[in-house]
């Protein structure tokens, strides 16, 4: 389904992402770990078509097209979906018309009529019943005055709403307690078809003990620099970073 | 023959035509002296340093319209708030249009001006209020010389009234060039209310200059709500001189909605006779092309516990320019006044411009006043996350600009306002806002 090749970004000629390889077949769950500043976010950033990270060399393919000339709505438009690591805050503008907005656009770009109102109510009660959101939040603000946690959530209230064929989740678990973690991971779960597929950002096992990955990635200064099964994620839990970091310096 | 002789020389035809008895005349001699003296504002003017009327005064303009064909009420109906009852007072070419209004005296006066600085009936109320608060500079001057036309309301006291008052000005483009004076005067007494819509509309490209002078008196308790929805065509300019004197305990509110015109200049001043007084007004301005608005507002703050509030949004776009100038000045006996100031701008384009100044006159010392000025562009996160949820470039930009000025129609209270309002935004940003407003 995706397929990174050799991936070069930079931002202002500082390089960042220095040869990425990914492959993500329909139905897989990946996960990418890695220390603070290595590039996690970047890679994510640049799959979903940020303008602001200049792709020097390299390809992703999103069912065997090349993304490079789609806009970040293009790219959501054929099913990319980013749950950002720090959700923007959009004053004015409610939850519920937000979602709207995002539904009835990327119908439009698809040739299809708006979706009709009672159907469109029916989708958000159903999928802010399944993420346990308050309905009086949809009303509020877009993430004004959310707290950490509510971001989140919405995050992935919004990647729900609109069925996403690729999801990237970026350090979705940080700030959620533990009980707003099982419900999130649960969402998460009941969203995953053998037709979509879900790369999950994060720096901590407790997540991945919810959504089990079929695949752990390392990501450290620019590359996947080492790759296994969920059981990695137990070791770099258990031992750091620094062995890896090691194993690469040598 | 310059614009300013050419009034000058009208003015002895124009008294001709009113009554020289009433005491209104030693008012118009005096305001066409103090015309003559001071001319109209140039740029040495440290108010008018933003904003040039050179190139509009260069306009042949006539000052007498002659009569003109009446307008039918659905070629015009879209620039009324037609989807509510309302009184109203109708002007085409700055003549009334009585199968256009709907005006009232049962309870209140709805009228004319012209009949109110004429009857009898009207002459304590026109001796009391009259040109007591508008200025004498030149403009406001020159309309007092002229002063003949316009909207007249009167609200005795403890009167809730429901319908809102709609007063518009057409013009036809029955003159080559025209230049309109009306002059309002709107009188709310103790514990009334009163909702007044003000527009200036021309319906042709023939060039238009508007010099409106409005008095209003808010006396004890009462509330006053002004709409003023400015988005008249490129060939049309307005100087909006509004005055508003505010007694004990009254509020006043007046939302400016800046989307069209050549030229807008709005003198908005505010004085609060009196204590526990409210004065509201906020603005948007969204404008592009080589379009000028020029907020210039002044609060004077003289007794003390009152309260100020202004808020002003502006999107400017293309080759348009942005003035705001606020002015609010405490007097030392105002102790415990609260000004609040905003003014907030995003320049779409970057051959738009925006000068925005607050000045603040503070003589008391225990007083709370905040202001705050920025000028930005939109914010490039919120557009990339707007438009990684699949919402288009255009889309996304209109969105953001939408809500960056919708929290000031927070404060609208007539719903089909409101919504017109929503409605001209999107329309102005060219986007169609995905949901119901
Ligand atoms: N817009 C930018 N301008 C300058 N530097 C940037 C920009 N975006 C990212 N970087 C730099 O690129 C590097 C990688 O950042 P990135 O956010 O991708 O790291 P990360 O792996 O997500 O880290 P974390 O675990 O802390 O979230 C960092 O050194 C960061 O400072
Ligand atoms: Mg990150």
């Amino acid at each position: 389904m995706l397929k990174i090749n050799n991936l070069h970004a930079s931002v202002e000629d500082k390089p960042i992402l220095r040869g990425i390889n990914l492959d993500v077949k329909p139905g897989e769950v990946h996960a990418i770990m890695g220390p603070n500043g290595s590039g996690k976010s970047t890679l994510a950033s640049v799959i979903a078509g940020k303008e602001e990270y200049e792709v020097e060399d390299g390809e992703i393919i999103l069912d065997g097209e090349d993304l490079e000339e789609l806009s970040a709505e293009e790219r959501a438009h054929k099913g990319i979906f980013l749950s950002f690591q720090y959700p923007v805050e959009i004053p004015g503008v409610s939850v519920t018309n937000f979602m709207k907005t995002a539904i009835n656009e990327t119908r439009k770009a698809k040739g299809l009529e708006d979706m009709p109102a009672n159907q469109m109510l029916k989708l958000i009660r159903e999928k802010a019943e399944l993420l346990e959101i308050d309905r009086k939040f949809l009303s509020r603000s877009l993430n004004e005055g959310f707290s950490g946690g509510e971001k989140k959530r919405n995050e992935i209230f919004q990647m729900a709403m609109l069925g996403p064929k690729l999801a990237i989740l970026d350090e979705t678990d940080s700030g959620l307690d533990i009980d707003a973690l099982r419900i999130v991971a649960n969402g998460v779960n009941k969203l995953k078809s053998k037709d979509n597929a879900v790369v999950v950002i994060t720096h901590y096992q407790r997540l991945l003990d919810h959504i089990v990955p079929d695949f752990v990635h390392v990501l450290y200064n620019g590359r996947i620099v080492k790759s296994g099964t969920a059981e990695l994620a137990h070791e770099l839990e258990a031992k750091g970073y620094d062995w890896i970091k090691e194993e690469v310096n040598a | 023959m310059e614009l300013k002789e050419k009034l000058v020389s009208s003015f002895m035809a124009f008294e001709n035509t009113v009554d020289v008895d009433s005491s209104v005349h030693d008012i118009r001699i005096d305001a066409m002296k103090a015309f003559e003296a001071q001319g109209f504002p140039h740029k040495k003017l440290e108010a008018w340093k933003y904003t040039s009327l050179k190139s509009i005064l260069k306009n042949d303009f006539s000052v007498f319209p002659k009569e003109n064909e009446a307008l039918e009420y659905k070629d015009i109906k879209k620039y009324f708030i037609h989807d509510i009852d309302a009184y109203k007072i109708i002007f085409v070419d700055g003549k009334y249009s009585s199968h256009l209004s709907a005006t009232t005296h049962d309870g209140i006066d709805v009228c004319l001006m012209s009949s109110a600085l004429t009857k009898p009936k009207y002459k304590v109320i026109i001796d009391n209020y009259f040109n007591k608060i508008a200025t004498k500079d030149g403009l406001s001057s020159l309309n007092t010389a002229f002063s003949a036309e316009g909207a007249y309301i009167h609200i005795p006291k403890n009167k809730v009234v429901e319908k809102p008052i709609q007063i518009i000005h057409f013009s036809t483009g029955n003159e080559a060039a025209l230049m309109l004076q009306p002059r309002n005067l709107i009188v709310v007494d103790e514990n009334s209310h009163v909702q007044i819509i003000e527009r200036h509309q021309s319906l042709t490209e023939n060039p238009v200059l508007t010099n409106s002078v409005t008095e209003i008196f808010a006396n004890k308790r009462a509330i006053v709500d002004y709409y003023k929805i400015q988005n008249d065509k490129q060939s049309a300019s307005l100087i909006d001189n509004t005055f508003i004197n505010q007694k004990q305990e009254s509020l006043a509110k007046v939302h400016t909605f800046s989307f069209g015109g050549k030229l807008t200049r709005n003198n908005l001043n505010f004085y609060q006779n009196g204590e526990r007084i409210d004065s509201t007004m906020k603005g948007i301005t969204i404008i592009g092309d080589k379009q000028h608005v020029d907020h210039n507002t002044l609060v004077h703050h003289i007794e003390p516990n009152c309260e100020s509030h202004q808020d002003y949004k502006g999107i400017f776009d293309a080759n348009s320019t942005g003035v705001f100038n606020g002015k609010v000045v405490v007097e030392k006996e105002a102790q415990k006044t609260n000004a609040f100031q905003a003014n907030n701008n995003i320049l779409v384009s970057d051959k738009a411009t925006i000068n925005t100044k607050p000045q603040l006159e503070i003589f008391a010392d225990d007083v709370r006043c905040t202001h705050g000025c920025t000028i930005g562009q939109l914010d490039e996160s919120a557009m990339f996350y707007l438009r990684s949820r699949g919402i288009p470039e255009k889309e996304a930009r209109g969105l953001l600009m939408f809500a960056f000025s919708n929290n000031v129609l927070d404060s609208v209270k007539i719903p089909e306002i409101k919504s017109r309002i929503t409605k001209l935004i999107a329309q102005k940003l060219g986007v169609n806002i995905g949901f119901d407003l």
